[in-house]
């Protein structure tokens, strides 16, 4: 009967998930946030708004009156399936260790019975939850970790609007994510190697990249580390420790298995954190990293920040698991989910499981569970395949920014005259790194041959001195600010 | 690999194969004297060319405390035994165990399931100034890794401006027809490398030369794809000095003098080539009617950046060239050889490059006789391009 009764709620859960996309999954699995976004939202006139709440409010109240039966057939599929007590007195002798015997034929459950729940801190009005576990942030951390946030957002401000104005080719804003590059960066020694994937410059501002250095990133002058050769925001530091970002997504996470070994070999009180979106847990290199970083007991800190959209994909669409951090357990890797919009749980969470990777040689997932509210890129208009006031709700009920202010003002180490100081004097630097970014000349015609291979070879040279020929034939067919 | 173990118990069939298709042993031989005029340095033991990676890799792991090698089932000694002995001398921590012995060493069983996380592993390791060592079981398994070698290795110092660089990486990988290999167990995939500016493409044709090359390709500063022939891993003998030497790379090498029609290859093809040369000799022909047609041979060895200048002074010599290699014909290598050649030596040519390769088909198992570039297509087109 159980069986019967097991397949039969499924299916009806199947049918659902499908029918109803993420708010189906969310009605089944009653998580809380996406309750608070219909709850605590203003009424609004948007056509989409009510169809997504009555979509939701439909689902609920079906799933709430199956999810009885349904919970009771999990329950004991769930707990057959890990019996401790096998049938068999006998264990198979398997390579990799003894596995039991069992005479009932069980799945495992395709998820689990409840969602896996979300570690914070501060509570949505920037006040710490009683009895939280978290790591203490001194005044002074506290402070720097606020201005950085700040500044990283003033920082997408003025140069999304220098792209708009075609200045710079392309931008790509951390806009709602700021507390997790941020409060992961506070969180880590700059001892540490960073794999970025490319919404992370706040790692590079925490350790001190200016916004001079970041200005000429994106202008491609001839003082950008990467001699103006990738698109905007592609930056590196070798000085901070901060490799290179590359376009491809998720590439990043097995190299940063072979840096966090070659760490563990140094012996280095050292780990690597590297950073993928819920997009990049699609990828191969996903699941190769931390495989790899698994079996190799690699210090590595793989770190998912889930924002919801992997440009137009929902996160409906991109997994049937309970998001991202689940997928640690298949690999063997310990893993937590944490709110990424709440800074001090992210410092707190990051704070552990470096600590964990180093002492104990092992990677740790940490899935951050946030909102893109930016459009992907500077290419994209996101309110094309998203409702604004979903954007909305995320910008200002749960903005990262204004919860970490409150707690930081909270204590007394912040005031409204020093918010108005620091934006001040943040556009000015901002528009003036802007202006020397832009007067600054582009780098010179050999960078385009250099670095190919350690030593120019011979075709390259011949291909240089030919093109210097048609320069000097054509002038009027190249750009006159990139020196010959 | 389940197929993988087939190529050591079928040793045999690998030779009976081979020797169908008239490989023999002289022409080996040939090569050999050949290599041991050459300014190499001389003397040391009789090996096959599995013997000699292995010797390259002892080397380089034992004089550089910071390389490391790894891969799928390397740690037992490799499917083509390359890397035999290795775990043992060096630790499991720098030759990295794959589970075929896992009562010994459970805490390394690893098995490397993805191509992609080999290559990125190694480009992690090399970026932090190792010597990162990476086996591809076979050059057709190399294609997930793709994205990792064109879009990581290769841009990773371009990209940063030389803030960072991987050019401690080696990806080592068995190429080409085996006689029985299939699909799947034979391909020649050099020129989808030798598109990819940023990395370095080698195949060494012979055990001495691979073993100075290897270590050549582990030192060099830049990324490297080192295809290996596995026709050749026992097939192919020589004296291999015991001692540490490295062979340059970017620089081809004239293997074989001659005046009439120059040859190019590299890797197990210029055996073939070689025996094609021979013949070619006895042949006498309306231009050398008493001598025959006197061959000059080049190895490439290095695919990318290639010595252009070598092949160009032999071409301006002879007036003749043909290129052969086991890959398809069409966007072969070949291809990018005869172009530059063409552009270089136009008025002194006096017939059209030929190239003598694989067919546009997909490597097949019971046709490979048909598919393969025989010495007998090859003495054919030395032939009529000589008499064209």
């Amino acid at each position: 009967m159980a069986t019967i009764w097991l397949r039969r709620s499924r299916t009806i859960a199947q049918s659902l998930k499908h029918k109803y996309g993420l708010t189906g999954i969310l009605g089944l699995e009653g998580c809380n946030s996406f309750q608070n976004l219909h709850a605590s939202s203003p009424s609004s006139t948007n056509h989409d708004r009510h169809l997504l709440v009555s979509t939701y409010k439909y689902s609920t109240t079906i799933v709430s009156d199956k999810r009885l039966k349904s919970t009771v057939a999990l329950k004991h599929l769930d707990s057959t399936a890990f019996a401790s007590d096998s049938d068999d007195e006998q264990a198979l002798d398997f390579p990799g260790g003894m596995v039991s015997y069992t005479s009932e034929m069980q799945f495992i459950s395709e998820s689990q019975e409840k969602r896996i729940p979300c570690y914070r801190v501060l509570d949505d009005n920037g006040e710490i939850i009683n009895g939280s576990d978290l790591e203490l942030v001194s005044k002074e951390v506290a402070v720097k970790m606020y201005n950085d946030m700040v500044t990283l957002q003033m920082m997408d401000n003025i140069f999304y609007e220098a792209q708009r104005q075609g200045r710079i080719s392309f931008y790509l804003t951390s806009m709602g994510e700021e507390a997790i590059s941020i409060a992961s960066a506070a969180a880590l020694s700059t001892e540490d190697y960073i794999l970025p994937q490319y919404r992370e410059p706040g790692v590079l501002l925490w350790r001190g990249f200016t916004i001079q250095e970041f200005a000429n990133q994106l202008f491609g002058n001839k003082a950008d580390y990467g001699k103006g050769r990738q698109m905007p925001i592609h930056y590196g530091s070798n000085k901070l420790n901060y490799i290179t970002i590359s376009s491809p997504i998720a590439t990043q996470l097995p190299q940063a298995v072979g840096v966090a070994y070659s760490l563990k070999m140094d012996k280095k009180d050292a780990c690597v954190v590297t950073y993928t979106g819920d997009g990049g847990t699609s990828e191969g290199d996903f699941h190769a990293a931390l495989n790899f970083a698994a079996v190799t007991d690699a210090p590595v800190v793989f770190i998912c920040r889930n924002n919801g959209w992997a440009i137009s994909t929902n996160v409906s669409e991109q997994f049937r698991s309970d998001g991202v951090v689940v997928k640690g357990q298949a690999y063997g890797v310990r893993s937590i989910r944490v709110d990424g919009n709440d800074a001090l749980a992210v410092y707190s969470a990051i704070h552990s499981a470096r600590k964990t990777a180093i002492s104990e040689e092992r990677p740790v997932l940490v899935e951050a569970l946030t909102y893109r509210v930016g459009h992907h890129s500077t290419s994209d208009d996101s309110t094309k395949y998203r409702p604004v006031d979903e954007i909305e709700y995320w910008k200002s009920a749960r903005n990262p920014v204004n919860r970490f202010r409150n707690w930081v003002e909270s204590n007394g180490w912040w005031s409204d005259t020093e918010e108005t100081e620091l934006r001040s004097s943040l556009k000015k630097q901002l528009l003036q790194a802007i202006q020397a970014a832009e007067k600054t000349e582009k780098p010179p015609v050999s960078d385009l041959f250099s670095d190919v291979y350690d030593v120019t070879p011979s075709n390259l040279r011949e291909q240089e001195n030919q093109l210097r020929e048609t320069i000097n034939k054509y002038p009027q067919d190249y750009p006159s600010d990139v020196p010959v | 690999m389940a197929t993988a173990t087939t190529f050591i118990t079928r040793g045999r069939r690998v030779v009976s194969s081979i020797s169908r298709r008239r490989f023999s042993s002289s022409c080996q031989n040939a090569i050999q004297q050949q290599q041991q005029e050459k300014s190499q340095p001389g003397g040391g033991k009789s090996l096959n060319l599995y013997s000699a990676i292995n010797q390259a890799l002892h080397i380089a792991l034992e004089t550089d405390s910071r390389a490391y090698v790894f891969g799928e089932d390397v740690s037992f000694g490799g499917v083509f035994r390359c890397t035999t002995g290795l775990a043992d001398r060096f630790g499991k921590s720098r030759v990295f165990n794959t589970p075929l012995c896992e009562q010994k060493a459970r805490k390394f069983h690893i098995k490397f399931c993805f191509m992609q996380g080999i290559v990125g592993f190694g480009i992690g390791l090399a970026a932090m100034g190792n010597r990162a060592i990476a086996e591809i079981q076979f050059a057709d398994y190399i294609f997930p890794a793709f994205d990792q070698i064109v879009n990581e290795a290769a841009k990773f110092r371009y990209r940063s401006g030389n803030q960072f660089n991987c050019g401690g990486l080696t990806i080592r990988a068995p190429y080409g027809a085996v006689g029985h290999g299939g699909h799947y167990h034979s391909q020649s995939p050099e020129a989808f490398f030798c598109h990819v500016p940023g990395i370095k493409v080698v195949i060494p044709r012979s055990p001495r030369q691979a073993k100075g090359l290897l270590l050549s390709c582990i030192r060099d500063p830049n990324p490297v794809v080192f295809f290996e022939p596995k026709w050749l891993y026992r097939l192919s003998v020589e004296e291999v000095p015991e001692d540490d030497y490295m062979l340059p790379l970017s620089e081809a090498e004239v293997i074989r003098e001659g005046s009439d029609i120059t040859l190019v290859g590299w890797g197990a093809q210029l055996s073939i080539m070689e025996q094609a040369c021979i013949d070619a000799e006895k042949s006498p022909t309306l231009v050398a009617l008493q001598e025959g047609i006197s061959c000059e041979l080049i190895d490439l060895k290095t695919l990318i950046p290639w010595d252009k200048e070598t092949v160009e002074v032999s071409v301006k010599k002879t007036g003749r060239l043909l290129i052969s290699h086991e890959a398809p014909v069409t966007g072969g290598f070949g291809a990018e050889i005869a172009a530059s050649i063409l552009d270089r030596c136009f008025l002194r040519l006096e017939a059209p490059v030929a190239r003598v390769c694989g067919l546009d088909t997909p490597f097949p198992l019971v046709f490979e006789p048909f598919y393969m570039p025989t010495k007998n297509k090859i003495l054919d087109a030395i032939k009529s391009t000589v008499n064209y």
